[in-house]
């Protein structure tokens, strides 16, 4: 049962490593967009394109943590014990995003829009990055079970923690670039296309990149993640690479998108994965086990329900948003296609 | 804690106790957030009624109000959001020994609310976002579960908050460990039904009077046409609908609390030591030997109306009934009873208000126009707000010192990180900006709306995707 519960908690961290995950990515091409003439119109795709979705988006988080000190409140305390530092700055991190970015469609000034523009992109960068600390700090074992509190400063100032940071704020970067072009494509943009897909390309390079000393700063700060990942989660990661790559040659050749972006998706859910079951049993490496820190039976039941009333209620929504987003149908403010724009008003 | 140089030169600036500042910053960002929970909560369903009159009787004017309606929406909802999110960081970073010692219990309503939020997060999208391009009762619909979730959402939360005040539904072992839970016992916990209406009800009395004193403020100011009269109608109307129930449950609940909360109850009618023909004490204070001083005291009536069956012969028992480590502090009594006074003053000045709402319309067929009712009215949004914090402080401040009541302290629950009074500053800065950003942008789009923005106005109903070419209105053919 416990096991189940621990599935659950993944399923929910996957889930907004994608769907977040992207949407805090889109905030850092927002970021790096330029100044306000030449970065108008790829602000403009990244807000049609993220608009109705991001709240829904960052409901898995909740979810997270619900999941997380309802079902091992133990677990949950020794994070929130000792990664005080980075979780309160995602906190913040995600009040000035989440407001900035509603704030931003409702000003017309140039100054306000920069002004909200860039509170929203910086904590875009800001947030996944702590996340990444976070997801380092409990995978190098620096969070220890019992209810004390672990090092304040060096559980996410360390190499994993850096790396974790790093590699989420690149792999969300280049997940929202990927979706990015398939928007653009949808709106008939093609200028756009290109200049996502070459932001998704460096972006995967760059993932590349970091992941390859990755291996050896786990290797040695991170050692019970590193066997894992080099045994048993062994498929995954090479399952990762595979999608990885997969996904921009589609995007190169422009016709395959919706597989493109399939790709690019099955290459986070395959590193997130890959994560999990490298440090199974543990939900804390290496002092606490999933089974251990479970909470009672009764209490994994209502966690069971509720999330079959999740997959019940809460998918179809979830599809029926992203299926009206995909065909237009929630056009917002302030946007407008092409198409649109040829219509009299 | 650490040997590290960091650590070594960072702790002693931040070695403060951490307890009252965990304290303060929960007690602020709860008292921010909950401003916005009604407007979550009941604005959607205010927006439903304007737009179901707008649809079925092609009123165009209820139609714009829904329409600027889920736009203000769209605002205070991802505020709402985000102060929300904010608080499930809080749970943690701020009492995680409670967290940790009670999470498999506490945590089980949330399971339930993040499903209900969820919901209202992606249906709310939809509303907000499906105005153009959706048929105009295929869009009605994707607003009602915005509604249900609300209410449902709201439920769930307070659920978990009512079990810290009556805490059931599992069971502890000789460590005092949870180690059996009984889901349905912890959510439909004792205090639950009865806290959770009271909830629900000021959602809908305080997002009614709020949006119904921004068009009483624009009556006064002499913009008097039908679309600041039906803006205001639907609003007050739900208030007022909502506060003579809202007047039966809190008499229900605050009897609940005098059977079940004795301690809190004390607190809340100032009786330092057990008697009976105990009087309702307006105002005053208690004083730190035990005498109340001050106010003016109504005989037998607190007796009197916790059991009217015995009359002002109910005995009502006394904060000296308990060790004093065991009953909040005579500040924190006196700001129990303050708050009380407050809430049901202004409590009972609302029903007033919704009395003569009522009374205008059933003898002259119309709502009240005099100058004196609509500046009362457009008092009333933030005369609610101070209402609904007013009674939220009396039932959090009453059950102090426990976190749950009679099993856990706060101090035991809260963090060791010495930094909180850093982050509580921060919150602090970061919330008033928040605060008054989420203001002033509310006032701008309305005057933008008001001034008549071409772009807004033009926003036709229904579909009309870039093909096929749709004449401007579509006409709007009822089933």
């Amino acid at each position: 049962m416990s096991t189940t519960i621990a599935v659950v908690l993944f399923v929910a961290v996957t889930a907004y490593a994608l769907f977040g995950g992207a949407d805090f990515g889109a905030g850092f091409w927002d970021l790096i967009a330029g100044g306000a003439k030449r970065g108008e119109r790829p602000r403009e795709v990244i807000d049609h394109s993220i608009g109705p979705v991001w709240e829904a988006n960052h409901v898995w988080l909740i979810f997270v943590f619900v999941v997380l000190w309802t079902g091992f409140p133990d677990a949950y305390a020794s994070i929130t014990l000792t990664l005080f530092v980075p979780l309160t700055l995602a906190a913040f991190g995600i009040v000035l995003r989440g407001s900035s970015f509603a704030f931003r469609k409702t000003v017309f000034r140039t100054r306000d829009r920069r002004n909200f523009g860039a509170a929203f992109a910086i904590s875009s960068v800001l947030v996944p990055y702590c996340f990444g600390t976070v997801a380092g700090a409990v995978a190098s074992g620096r969070v220890p079970a019992g209810g004390v509190a672990g090092d304040p400063w060096t559980s996410w100032v360390n190499p994993t923690s850096v790396l974790g940071g790093v590699l989420a704020v690149v792999v969300a970067a280049y997940l929202a670039a990927v979706y990015l072009v398939c928007d653009a494509r949808r709106i008939s943009d093609p200028s756009m296309a290109a200049y996502f897909r070459v932001r998704a390309e460096v972006a995967a390079v760059v993932a590349g990149l970091v992941a390859i000393p990755g291996i050896f700063i786990l290797r040695s700060d991170a050692r019970y993640l590193f066997d894992g990942l080099t045994s048993r989660a062994l498929p995954l990661v090479i399952a990762s690479a595979i999608c990885g790559t997969a996904s921009l040659f589609l995007l190169r050749r422009g016709t395959a998108d919706r597989y493109a972006r399939a790709f690019s998706m099955a290459a986070v859910v395959s590193v997130v994965v890959g994560w999990g079951v490298a440090q199974w049993p543990y939900i804390l490496p290496t002092s606490l086990k999933v089974s251990a820190a479970a909470a009672p039976s009764g209490t994994l039941n209502a966690l069971l329900v509720a999330t079959i009333g999740a997959v019940v209620i809460v998918l179809p929504g979830f599809i029926l948003l992203y299926v009206l987003d995909q065909r237009s149908l929630l056009p917002g403010e302030g946007v407008t296609t092409p198409a649109e724009a040829e219509q009299p008003a | 804690m650490s040997g590290t140089v960091l650590s070594g030169v960072v702790q002693p600036i931040f070695a403060v106790n951490p307890v009252p500042w965990a304290r303060a910053q929960m007690a602020f960002t709860l008292a921010f957030h909950i401003i916005l929970v009604p407007l979550g909560v009941s604005w959607a369903a205010m927006a439903l009624i304007a737009n179901y009159r707008g649809v079925k009787h092609n009123d165009t004017e209820a139609m714009k109000l829904a329409q600027r309606w889920s736009k203000y929406m769209a605002v205070t909802f991802a505020v709402g959001a985000v102060t929300g999110t904010v608080l499930t960081f809080e749970f943690g970073l701020l009492w995680p020994r409670f967290m940790g010692q009670w999470g498999e219990a506490f945590g089980v309503p949330f399971a339930f609310e993040g499903l209900f939020f969820f919901t209202e997060a992606i249906f709310i999208a939809i509303y907000i976002y499906g105005w153009r391009r959706l048929k105009p009762w295929t869009h009605f619909w994707t607003g009602v579960p915005v509604v249900l979730t609300g209410i449902l959402g709201s439920v769930s939360v307070v659920a978990a908050n009512a079990w810290m005040n009556s805490p059931s539904g599992f069971t502890l072992d000789s460590n005092g460990n949870v180690t059996k839970v009984d889901p349905m016992k912890v959510i439909f916990n004792d205090a639950m039904p009865l806290m959770a209406a009271h909830m629900v009800m000021a959602a809908y009395i305080v997002g009614g009077f709020l949006v119904a004193s921004v068009y009483a403020a624009g009556m006064l100011r002499g913009r008097r046409d039908r679309y600041h009269r039906v803006g205001f109608i639907i609003a007050f109307s739900v208030a007022a609908v909502a506060t003579p129930i809202q007047m039966g449950v809190g008499d229900s609940l605050a009897r609940w609390t005098y059977n079940n909360q004795p301690i809190k109850f004390a607190a809340i009618e100032l009786v330092p030591q057990t008697a009976s023909d105990v009087p309702e004490t307006l105002f005053g204070h208690l004083n730190s030997d035990g005498t109340v001083s001050g106010g003016i005291p109504i005989p037998g009536l607190a007796s009197w109306l916790s059991d009217p069956t015995d009359g002002t012969a109910t005995v009502i028992q006394g904060l000296d009934t308990v060790p004093a480590d065991q009953r909040p502090t005579t500040s924190q009594v006196n700001t129990v009873h303050l708050s009380w006074d407050i809430m049901v003053g202004l409590g009972t000045m609302l029903f007033l208000l919704s009395a003569w709402y009522w009374l205008c319309w059933i003898f002259k067929r119309r709502m009240p126009k005099s100058r004196a009712f609509l500046t009362l009215a457009a008092g009333a949004g933030v005369a609610s707000v101070v209402t609904m914090e007013a009674g939220w402080v009396v039932s959090e401040v009453g059950r102090q010192p426990w976190i749950v009541y009679n099993l856990m302290k706060v101090e035991d629950a809260a963090t060791g990180n010495t930094g909180v009074w850093i982050t509580f500053l921060l919150v602090v800065a970061l919330y008033i900006g928040l605060g008054i950003t989420t203001v002033l942008i509310l006032r701008k789009m309305s005057k933008r709306a008001r001034d008549g923005d071409v772009s807004e106005d033009q926003v036709p109903y229904g579909p009309n995707g870039p093909p096929p070419p749709t004449p401007e209105r579509e006409p709007v053919t009822v089933s």
